[in-house]
Formats: structure tokens, sequence, C-alpha cells
């Protein structure tokens, strides 16, 4: 029973959290909760018996690349989301537009939950055709990760060279000779 | 009965380290001051008590009497949040840490009881990790004073940071290499024994470089020493904690402790052996440590050396200049660190093949 | 044992709230973070299925998408200072010049 608690009380906290994520006003209060729903998924991680994901999770989202957001949000001193200064005469900001809107997502979730709980095959527990030792350790999943992809591996830090590249140029001042 | 008196253990354990860590941190404050004060050819604190011993209680009190300010556009939540966060991370990155061998408490376990408060087996990864989130504490006590100077007070702390992780986890890589593990208890038991009969089968000989770019490392993560610009020379003009007062104020410092315990930690667990070994050289108390498991006794002793050695570099060296500190950071330790990788990975190859 | 669904179900909320997200919002970075929300709930349904499957690849898929994310974050929010220097705006509303 503590396996069943810990997996809706976590996955209550992400949900809530991200939800909360996408009302507030602030975005320094977005930042925030984003780093809470990215613990509770890393909590959901760890119950998948995936140690080093979750702690991957904590490290680079939560660690690093949130703290790229908050930086940013602190030295553009992000203005909070003013209401006012939506376009009120544009078509897509009617208000029934969005309750309708809201209506059919809470249809489509619950149409999906119904359909993947139907779906027979995918009721088999997490796990039955596992073996615990193996899965999720470290070592079998460098092995993989060095052997089978090798060559996604070699273009994902090409790819944050790139990337590193990208930022460093387009963030740049006008005019100065950096 | 057996059936509560382990969890009943691991309630007391947990129970005792808290405690021992905001003790240790008190015991840091007195300890600062009087090293301090010798080094300087003085006495430390010296009237209250029996030689200045109850100071931490007098500098305690005195913060918890202050006023309880919060500038009037200061964020609430936010304000509270920052030094809530900086002392969660600390005593959490703790948690992971083993201090001991495994013990039966005198035969009244009949299971023995691993002496850590969580043996996870990524633990290298979970102190990095939550050292990691305490970068969030700094940053947000600076944005939240709602003040220019603790803003940029708050970034440089968080970019000083940030950077010095890189190093910080590239020596770690290092050491994982070596132990073949990331479970911290497991790089502890694989630096048992002694080479020739008369070294000690630690790390810090086959891993010298690694050994000081972790220590600077940890100096820098810690905001310590000769990397405590964010907190030492803004204080003339302001710093991320400037606005703070009182119990919020008195979190701070106290996280700062709790962390540099934690490195010493790790730190003693990686290259030192933990709770293997008293002394670089074999002394014929090692095989009676390991028969009567006071390996913690060791493990605390170590720690402690260490944690002189961090206030000894606070009070010697002059402190860097933000961008020396940057420059040092990013152009002589990243690099030197992925060297030591690069020949350790080498040297684990070749002698392995 | 939690069945493998209830994880997609919570993989299939968070997606459809990050996708909430780049719809509803009028701020550049609030954006950002719903496309970030999205990820992580790709990331979530990568590893359970990973798990019911009985080995690893699930997990070798995270690590690849956090990369790339990571990335993509790093390239989005240099886009959006480089635009907030251009009009003091994060409002994409205002960024209406190639409009017709």
């Amino acid at each position: 029973m503590p396996e069943t608690f810990i997996f809706y009380a976590f996955s209550a906290m992400a949900i809530i959290a991200s939800t909360l994520v996408i009302g507030q006003r602030n975005p320094m209060y977005s930042v925030l909760l984003l780093i809470a729903s990215f613990g509770a998924l890393s909590a959901l991680y760890i119950q998948l018996n995936a140690p080093f994901v979750a702690v991957a999770q904590i490290i680079i989202y939560a660690g690093a690349i949130m703290v790229l957001f908050l930086f940013v949000v602190m030295l553009l001193n992000a203005p909070r989301e003013d209401a006012a200064e939506w376009d009120r005469s544009h078509p897509l900001q009617h208000p029934n537009i969005g309750r309708f809107g809201a209506l059919l997502a809470a249809l489509l979730v619950v149409q999906l939950a119904w359909a993947l709980t139907k779906v027979s095959e995918l009721e088999t527990p997490v796990g039955a055709r596992a073996d615990g030792a193996s899965v999720g350790s470290v070592l079998e999943m460098g092995r993989i990760l060095f052997t089978r992809h090798t060559f996604a591996f070699e273009a994902t830090s090409v790819l944050i060279l790139v990337a590193m590249v990208g930022a460093v140029v387009l963030a740049r001042r006008e005019g100065s000779n950096q | 009965m057996e059936m509560y008196l382990r969890p009943a253990v691991i309630g007391v354990m947990i129970f005792v380290v808290f405690n021992a860590l905001i003790i240790a941190s008190a015991i840091l404050v007195l300890a600062e001051r009087k090293i301090m004060g010798f080094m300087q050819q003085r006495y430390g604190p010296y009237l209250v008590g029996p030689h200045g011993v109850l100071q931490p209680i007098a500098d305690i009190l005195k913060l918890l009497f202050k006023e309880e300010l919060r500038p009037k556009g200061a964020d609430k939540w936010l304000f509270t949040l920052a030094p809530v966060l900086s002392i969660v991370t600390a005593f959490v990155a703790f948690a992971a840490v083993p201090f001991g061998p495994e013990t039966t408490l005198f035969g009244l376990l009949d299971e023995p009881i691993k002496l850590g408060i969580a043996d996870v087996n990524v633990a290298v990864l979970v102190v990095f990790a939550v050292t990691s989130m305490g970068v969030y504490g700094i940053v947000l006590a600076g944005w939240a004073s709602n003040s220019k100077y603790s803003l940029f007070g708050g970034l440089r702390a968080a970019a000083q940071m940030i950077s010095y992780e890189l190093a910080y986890a590239t020596s770690l890589a290092a050491v994982i290499m070596l132990a073949g593990s990331l479970s911290l208890r497991e790089v502890v038991d694989s630096q048992a024994g002694t080479w020739f009969g008369f070294f000690s089968q630690w790390y810090i000989w086959l891993q010298p470089l690694g050994f000081v770019i972790y220590v600077i490392a940890g100096v820098a993560e810690t905001n310590r020493a000769p990397f405590d610009f964010p907190e030492a020379e803004q204080e003339l003009v302001a710093g991320y904690n400037t606005e703070y007062s009182s119990v919020r104020f008195a979190l701070f410092p106290q996280s700062e402790y709790i962390n540099m315990v934690t490195m010493s930690a790790v730190a003693t667990d990686l290259y030192l052996g933990g709770w293997h070994g008293l002394l670089p050289i074999y002394t014929p108390l090692d095989p009676l440590i390991e028969q009567y498991r006071l390996g913690w006794l060791v493990f605390i002793a170590k720690v402690a050396g260490f944690l002189f050695f961090y206030i000894w570099m606070r009070w010697t060296v002059p402190r860097y200049r933000y961008d020396q500190l940057m420059q040092f950071g990013w152009k002589w330790l990243f690099p030197a660190s992925v060297l030591n990788l690069i020949v350790t990975a080498a040297l684990v190859l070749y002698l392995n093949a | 044992m939690i069945p493998l669904s209830y994880y997609l179900i919570v993989s299939a909320v968070l997606f459809a709230i990050g996708t909430a997200g780049v719809f509803l919002r009028r701020n550049l970075i609030t954006i950002l973070l719903s496309i970030e929300i999205m990820l992580n709930a790709v990331n979530l349904s990568f590893v359970a299925f990973g798990r019911y499957a009985g080995d690893l690849d699930g997990q070798i898929i995270t690590f690849f998408v956090m990369t790339v994310a990571a990335a993509e974050a790093a390239v989005g929010l240099a886009l959006i200072i480089a635009l907030f220097r251009q009009r003091e705006s994060l409002n994409p509303d205002a960024f209406t010049s190639l409009k017709w």
C-alpha cells in the first residue's frame, strides 16, 4: 500500500504544480512551481526503478535548466503578465471560447483515461516482466549507451556544442566586438 | 520486538544526526573565531563561559531576539522561502552520506544496521544534485530582497557555484571510475586495507590532482575561504543576505556550515578512506578499530581535520576578485579536472587489460 | 504494483497541461516553461514503457530527451533575450511586424 500512496501523492503534486505553473501571473513563481513539479516527477522515476534518470532529472532539469530560466527572468525583470494588455478584440480572446476549450480538454482527458485503462494488455502491472536486479543499474545503462547508442551520444555532444555557440551569438549585444 | 526495534533505531539515528549537524554548526562558529584568534596571536572569544565555550549560545540568543525585518517591496513568500530552501538542501545533502560501518549496537539488533541515514546506490549523484539545488536559496535571497545590490550579489554567487560544479563533478567521476560504483558506501569499502602493509589504501594516493581539484571546487561551492566574494567584499555595500535579520539570517550561515560539514564528509569518504584507516600509514590501532566497529570515531576525526583546514584556509589566504575567480574556475580548474579524468581512464584501461 | 496505464494517464494529463500553457499564455517565458512540461511528460511515459518492457532503452531515450531539452532551453532563452532587447516586451502579440 505505501507504493500506491506514494504514486498518488507525487503524481497529484506534479499535476497540481504544473497546473499552477500555467496559471501564475508572476513568471518567478512559475519557475519555482515547475521545479517542484520536476521534484515530484523525480520521485515517480525512483518508483519506476530508474534511479539514474531520477537524479539526472534533478541535476539537469531542476539544477541547471531552471537556474537558466531563473537568471533570464531576473535579468529581464520579466514583467508580470497583465490581463489588460491582451488584445480583447481578437476573436480568440472571447471568454466563451476559453470555456469551450477547457470543456473539450476535459473530455479528451476522460476519453484518454478510459481508452488507456480498457486496453487489456496494458493492465499488466509494471515490473511484472522485469527482473529488478539489472533494470536501472547505472553500469548496464552506461554499457548500452556506449555500445549500441554511440552515434546518438556523439551527435548529442555536437548538438550541445552548437546550442552553446548559438546561444552566445544570439544573446550578444549588437555592435560590440566581443 | 525486532520488528519495532529497527525503525526505532533508525529514528534515533536520524534524530542524533540532525542534532549533531546543528550542534556542529554551533561548534564551528566558536571554532572559527577561536582559531582565527589564535592565528592572529590573540585569544578568541574569552568571556562567555570558561575560555569562551558558551559563546555560540550567546550568539544564537542574540540572533533570536532581534527584530524580524522584511523590506517593503520584498516578495512575501520568496523572502521566507529562500533561507528555508538553503537549510533544507544542506540537511538533505548529508542524508546520503554514510558515516560509519555496519553495527549491531552491541548485539541488540539481529541484523547489523548501516550507519548512514540513507543507503542509496547512487549516493554520489544525490549529494551532487542536492548541492546544486542549494544555488536556489542564494539566488532567491538576492531576488526577494528587492534591492539591486542584493540581486547582483546573489547572481554572482549563483554563477560562481554553477561554474565550480563542473570541476566538482568531473573530479568525482574520476574517483567513481576507480571505485567502480556510485554508492558512497562501496567507494569507502574499496579503500579498506593497506599496500605493502604500510600505506593505507586511500584514493588520495591514486588521485592527488583530483583531490586538490575536489577540495578547491568544494570550497568554492560552499562560498567559503578565498572564494567568498559574494558574501564578504560586498558586505561593504550589500550581499545577498543584507536585508535579512534574526532567524532568517541565522539560517544562512548555518546552512553554510552544514554544507561545509557535508563537503568535508564526502571528501573524507571519497579520498581519505572514510572510516577505514586512522592515519595515512598503518597503525596497530587499525585492526582494533575494525574489530570493535569504532569507524565512526575515525570518520568524525577526519571530518574535523578537514574543517580545521577549511577554517585555516579562510584566515590565511587573501580573497579572489570575482573575475579572477571565474577565470580560474573555467580556464584552469575545469581543464585540469578533465585532464585528470582522461589520465585516470587511460590508466584504468591499461592496468586492467 | 501500479498498472502501466496509471503512469500513462499522468503523462497524458501533464502533456495536456503543457499544451494548454503554450496556447493560453501570453508571456514568452511561460510558453517555454510549458514546453518543458511537455518534454517531462514524454520522459515519464518513456521510462514507464521501458520498465514495462523490462529493458533500459526507455531510460536511454530519456537521457537524450533531457539533453535536447537543455540545448533547446538555452537557445530559446537566448532568443527571448534578443527579442526583449528589440521590443522591451515579452508578449508574443508585440512581435507582429511580419503580419500582413
